[in-house]
Order: C-alpha cells, then sequence, then structure tokens
C-alpha cells in the first residue's frame, strides 16, 4: 500500500500482524495453544512431557535468553524442585499443593545457593562453575540416600486424585492430569510475562546488551544477575514438582548433567530471549526425540548432529527464525 | 590420629598425585585450548573417552601398550585437528558461547559413535604386565602403574614447556594467547596456530584417557564425570594458566584421595566445597589475572 497518496492511513493504528498480536498477547496466546495442544497431540504422555520439559526450559530461558549469561548447572535447580516436592509427599505425607509450593521454595533456594556462588563468575566461567556445581548437587542427592532413595531413586510419589476445592480429578487420567499440570505451566506463562514487561524486566535485558551502560544507569549488575537467577530457580523447581508428581519417581538422572544439556539444546532449538521459543524448542526436541527413537536407539547421535547444524546455521532457532521473517 | 597411621596418609598422599596426575593433562589441554582460542571445549571430555577407546583398539588389533602412547595421542590429535578446521572454525567471531555449545553437541556425537562401535557396557583395560606390581617407594608399596603415571605426565610437561618456551612456535603460541590482534598484524597465520593448539589439547586429552584406562577401565561416559571436574581444576588453578592447572589438578586429586580416606562418601563433593571456597576468597583462582573472571 501507498503510504503517500492515502494519508489518512497514518493517523489510524496499522493493521497489526499476527507477530505483534502475539508478542503483545504472549502469555494468553501461549496459554491458548497449550490448552488446545493435546487435541492435535496423539500422545497425551508426550503432551505432558513437552509441558514440563517446556516449563523447565521457560525458566533457563530467563537467564540464558533474557540476562545473557550460560548455565550449565539447570539439572540442579529442577532436579531439587522434583526430589522436595517428592520427598514432602513420601516421607511427610503433605498434600500435593503444598508439596509444589516445597518444591518452588526448593528450586529458589538452590538458585540463591549457587547463585551467589556462580554470579562471582562472568560469561564462559558461568556454564563451567554452574555446572560443577550442579555436579555436587548430584553428588550430595546420591548419598542421602534415607531421603531420596539414592542410585534407585525416589519411589512411591503416588498422587491418584487431585482435590480442588472440593473437586476431585482423577490424575491418573491423562487428560485430566494434562490440563492440572497446565495450569501451574499458563499461571507461569502469565508471572513470566508480567516478570519480563516489569521495569525490573527491561534492567535484565538492559545487563544482557550493555553491562557498562547499565552499571552506569545506576543497576546493580550483580543483584540483577543474582535475582533473575533465583527466579529462574521457582520456574524450574515448578517444573521439576510437577515432573515429580508425573512420573511418580524422582530417578537420580534428573541432577544428571545431561538434564542440563538437554534444556540448552530446548532452548536454542526454541529460540533463545524469545517468549515462545521455550515451548516450540521442548515440542521439536521431544517429537524429534520420540521419532528418532522409533528407528534407532541411537538417537542421541542423530539429536547431537542436529544441534550442532542449528549452532552453525541456525542460531536464532525455529521462533527467532520466523521472527526475522515476519519483521518488515 | 587413630587408625591412621603416617605411611597410610603418605600412600594415600602419592594416590592423589597419580590422579591428580590425570587431572593435570586432562586441564592442561583445556586451559591450552581456552587461553589460545578462548574456547571452552566441551568435547573434551569425550576426546579423552576417544583416547582410552583408541588405546583399547589397538590392543585388539594386537598392538601393545607401548605403541599406544605413541599412536593414541597422534590420531586423537589428528581427530582435533579436523574438528577445528571443520567445526570450530566458522564460529570464531561470534562470541564465545558458541564454540562451547558446538563441541557440547560434538560430544553427544562422539559419545553415540563409541557406543555404536564399542557397544553401551564398558571394558577393563589390563596394566601392561611389566607395569603391573608395586615397589617400595619408602612408605611403603606403591602400585607401579600409578608411579608410571606420574611419570608420564612429569614427561609431558617437561616437553610442553620446552617447546612453549624454548621454540619459536612456542613464542608464537604465548603471543598469540596475550594478543592475537598484535600477532596477526606481525604477519603471522594466526588461524594455523590456533589449529595446531587444538591438535595439541585433544592430543593431552586422548593421553589422558590412555593413562586413565588401566586405573578406571573404559566406558563410553568416562569423559563426562572429569569434565566437570575438570572445570574445577580451571576455575581453581586460574583459566588459561598452565602453571595453575598444574597446581590445582594435583592439589584436586590429593582432596579427592585424603577425603576419600577420612570420610569416603564425600570424596567426590569435597572438591567442589575447595572450589566454592576459591570462588568466594579468590574469584580468578591461584595464577588467574585479576578482572578476567569478574
Amino acid at each position: 500500500m501507498n503510504e503517500i497518496t492515502q494519508p489518512i492511513q497514518r493517523a489510524q493504528t496499522a493493521p497489526e500482524s499476527w507477530f505483534q498480536f502475539a508478542t503483545r498477547h504472549r502469555a494468553g496466546v501461549a496459554s491458548l495453544a497449550v490448552l488446545v495442544f493435546p487435541l492435535v497431540m496423539p500422545f497425551t504422555a508426550l503432551a505432558v512431557n513437552i509441558l514440563i520439559y517446556g516449563l523447565y526450559a521457560l525458566g533457563f530461558n530467563l537467564v540464558f535468553g533474557y540476562l545473557g549469561l550460560l548455565s550449565f548447572g539447570h539439572a540442579a535447580l529442577f532436579g531439587t524442585g522434583a526430589y522436595l516436592c517428592g520427598i514432602a509427599i513420601v516421607h511427610f505425607g503433605l498434600p500435593w499443593f503444598v508439596s509444589i509450593a516445597i518444591g518452588i521454595l526448593g528450586g529458589l533456594s538452590m538458585a540463591a545457593m549457587i547463585g551467589v556462588l556462580a554470579i562471582r563468575t562472568r560469561g564462559i566461567y558461568f556454564a563451567m562453575v554452574t555446572m560443577a556445581l550442579s555436579q555436587c548437587v548430584y553428588y550430595l542427592f546420591y548419598q542421602a540416600v534415607d531421603w531420596t532413595g539414592g542410585e534407585n531413586g525416589l519411589r512411591g510419589i503416588n498422587v491418584r486424585v487431585i482435590d480442588v476445592l472440593g473437586v476431585k480429578l482423577d490424575f491418573i487420567n491423562p487428560l485430566t492430569r494434562y490440563y492440572v499440570i497446565a495450569a501451574f505451566v499458563i499461571a507461569a506463562f502469565f508471572v513470566l510475562s508480567r516478570i519480563l514487561a516489569s521495569p525490573f524486566g527491561a534492567v535484565i535485558e538492559a545487563v544482557r546488551e550493555n553491562e557498562t551502560r547499565a552499571k552506569a544507569s545506576g543497576y546493580d549488575v550483580t543483584l540483577t544477575r543474582l535475582i533473575t537467577f533465583i527466579l529462574s530457580g521457582g520456574f524450574c523447581g515448578l517444573a521439576g514438582a510437577l515432573q515429580a508428581l508425573h512420573l511418580s519417581i524422582v530417578p537420580i538422572e534428573i541432577l544428571h548433567y545431561e538434564t542440563s544439556g538437554i534444556v540448552v539444546m530446548i532452548a536454542l532449538l526454541g529460540g533463545m530471549g524469545t517468549f515462545f521459543g521455550p515451548m516450540i524448542g521442548a515440542a521439536a526436541f521431544l517429537l524429534l526425540e520420540n521419532l528418532v527413537s522409533l528407528w534407532t536407539v541411537h538417537w542421541q547421535l542423530i539429536v547431537g548432529a542436529i544441534f550442532m547444524i542449528c549452532v552453525l546455521f541456525f542460531p536464532a532457532g525455529i521462533w527467532g527464525t520466523l521472527i526475522s521473517r515476519g519483521k518488515p | 590420629m587413630p587408625g591412621f597411621s603416617l605411611e597410610l596418609i603418605a600412600l594415600q598422599l602419592f594416590a592423589g598425585l597419580a590422579l591428580g596426575a590425570i587431572y593435570v593433562l586432562f586441564a592442561i589441554g583445556l586451559s591450552l585450548i581456552f587461553g589460545m582460542l578462548t574456547v571452552v571445549n566441551f568435547a573434551h571430555g569425550a576426546f579423552y573417552m576417544v583416547g582410552a577407546y583408541a588405546g583399547l583398539y589397538i590392543l585388539i588389533l594386537g598392538g601393545n601398550f607401548w605403541i599406544c602412547l605413541i599412536a593414541v595421542p597422534l590420531a586423537v590429535g589428528l581427530f582435533g585437528l579436523a574438528v577445528e578446521r571443520v567445526l570450530i572454525r566458522p564460529l570464531y567471531g561470534r562470541g564465545t558461547d558458541y564454540p562451547l555449545l558446538l563441541t557440547f553437541g560434538l560430544s553427544y556425537v562422539m559419545v553415540e559413535l563409541v557406543r555404536i562401535a564399542f557397544g553401551k557396557t564398558g571394558y577393563p583395560f589390563d596394566t601392561p604386565e611389566i607395569l603391573q606390581g608395586a615397589v617400595n617407594i619408602g612408605v611403603g608399596y606403591f602400585p607401579l602403574y600409578r608411579l608410571f603415571v606420574i611419570g608420564a605426565t612429569a614427561a609431558v610437561l617437561l616437553t610442553l614447556w620446552l617447546f612453549l618456551e624454548k621454540t619459536s612456535f612456542g613464542l608464537i603460541i604465548r603471543a598469540g594467547a596475550r594478543d592475537p590482534q598484535i600477532v596477526r598484524v606481525l604477519g603471522v597465520d594466526v588461524a594455523q596456530v590456533w589449529l595446531i593448539v587444538f591438535g595439541i589439547g585433544t592430543a593431552i586429552a586422548g593421553f589422558a584417557g590412555l593413562l586413565a584406562a588401566p586405573l578406571q577401565g573404559v566406558i563410553p561416559e568416562m569423559g563426562g564425570t572429569i569434565l566437570a571436574e575438570a572445570f574445577v581444576v580451571t576455575v581453581v588453578g586460574g583459566m588459561g594458566s598452565i602453571g595453575g592447572a598444574v597446581l590445582a589438578g594435583l592439589l584436586v586429586g590429593v582432596v579427592v584421595s585424603m577425603t576419600s580416606l577420612f570420610a569416603p562418601e564425600m570424596g567426590k563433593v569435597s572438591i567442589f566445597a575447595l572450589m566454592a571456597v576459591v570462588l568466594i576468597v579468590r574469584p580468578q583462582g591461584f595464577f588467574g589475572r585479576a578482572g578476567l573472571m569478574s
């Protein structure tokens, strides 16, 4: 459309592209997508996995994409959330919602402990220190056999019925289970969207873009990093707690550094620093993993190779590439 | 201390030095590559594992351990050259996260390829006959092979030191680590130097894997654990510092060994506690440049 011949058009708001619409109402759009997702997915169990890993990646992306720090230790946050939620149910017999809250608290406090140490370093050192510290958390949980079951994992997290304000929901039914977990994920969408839209969210991105300038503008860079890392721990702790309820067991592998690696792959595949990237990445990664493992047990070979191709040729990821195409 | 004789503690100290020698070799390659290329090689553990399997393969083909000592570093180093040339070089100038992520993906591929070739289960790796048994080192009998590991590490360190300090190519490497821009202006093909440094670093990793094989056997996952522990070594010693890697590697080995003696269940955790202390007291590590890390 020629703007010079139609000056009236300028006064009116330009029609939004669907990208702009999706970005403005990101939490709503993401929630809607999550709600219809099981209707197009053939396997609800896989859809639940995508939801949980998407949430895990959402929390990771807050640090990696928005804050610009590459963490290789997020398995510790995810795993602590899962273990504390599981321990609350198995050893203390607490109700499910209290256990989830304990899982979130676990993620937050573990993030605070790792964060205080790791935030003293920067750049690639951050990746190394977080990985080493999460390995330490792995050994600690591995040794605490009485509480965590050690090598066998924490067993016996049997939540069959979810009681919501007197309404009893059958947690065994896959679709009900999906929507119960989706409710938490949707809440996380709105909380994250609110954080990013707040002045603090702007500071997070300012620190990523130019640390010196952010510091000169009077912002405490170290504190911003620490708080963002702790917030990320809250999201990851929630994802871990949901994972514990979903699997009814917490395997020790949840703390293994490969769990940290998977979330890096998911975030990069989907598009780091984008709101929808983590969910899209989780869907792409887990679908790929499932498809490849149908015809070969060596799915890590294919996944690793695809990841390398992404790093080399599509560093913006799926959603990031779409955004750059969608922009005028 | 009741129950622990001085001889036992001294022997455990030597066992720690042997363990530390492996850490030193592993971390020195990591540090060399980082100091030069600013690439954190997340596939370093995979190169270490490939070194152990290459040794195993040579033994299956009928070779002996002494052939392995020469052939394994050469083979792993050549593989490292190819990796740098084909995969890492396109990523220079795109930030330090990308080579790290790429090598992380590469480690998945390498581990899975080894699983396809050798199967998922591990293999024992026989100590060469001449190095079996124990010798009296004054405080008690100590396994001969562990003594050999310490000696071989010292030999590699000496060679590397002579190469870096006494040859003109070593001078270029040291200059390139300090300021690649100036070195390039002086007419040196820096890309070529980086290629060779990556080759040397991975060759040492392969050598470390071979030396470790008789101590712990070979499994495809053996590189993952040592990678995290080597990060501790580089953080404690100071990233990019070779002297720091040597000192911190030996220290970490001794700390693991001593903790395993007094509190076996805390052996693995102790080194991370060591790292936490160093991060709080001296974030740049023993020999790191101040300000590089924070």
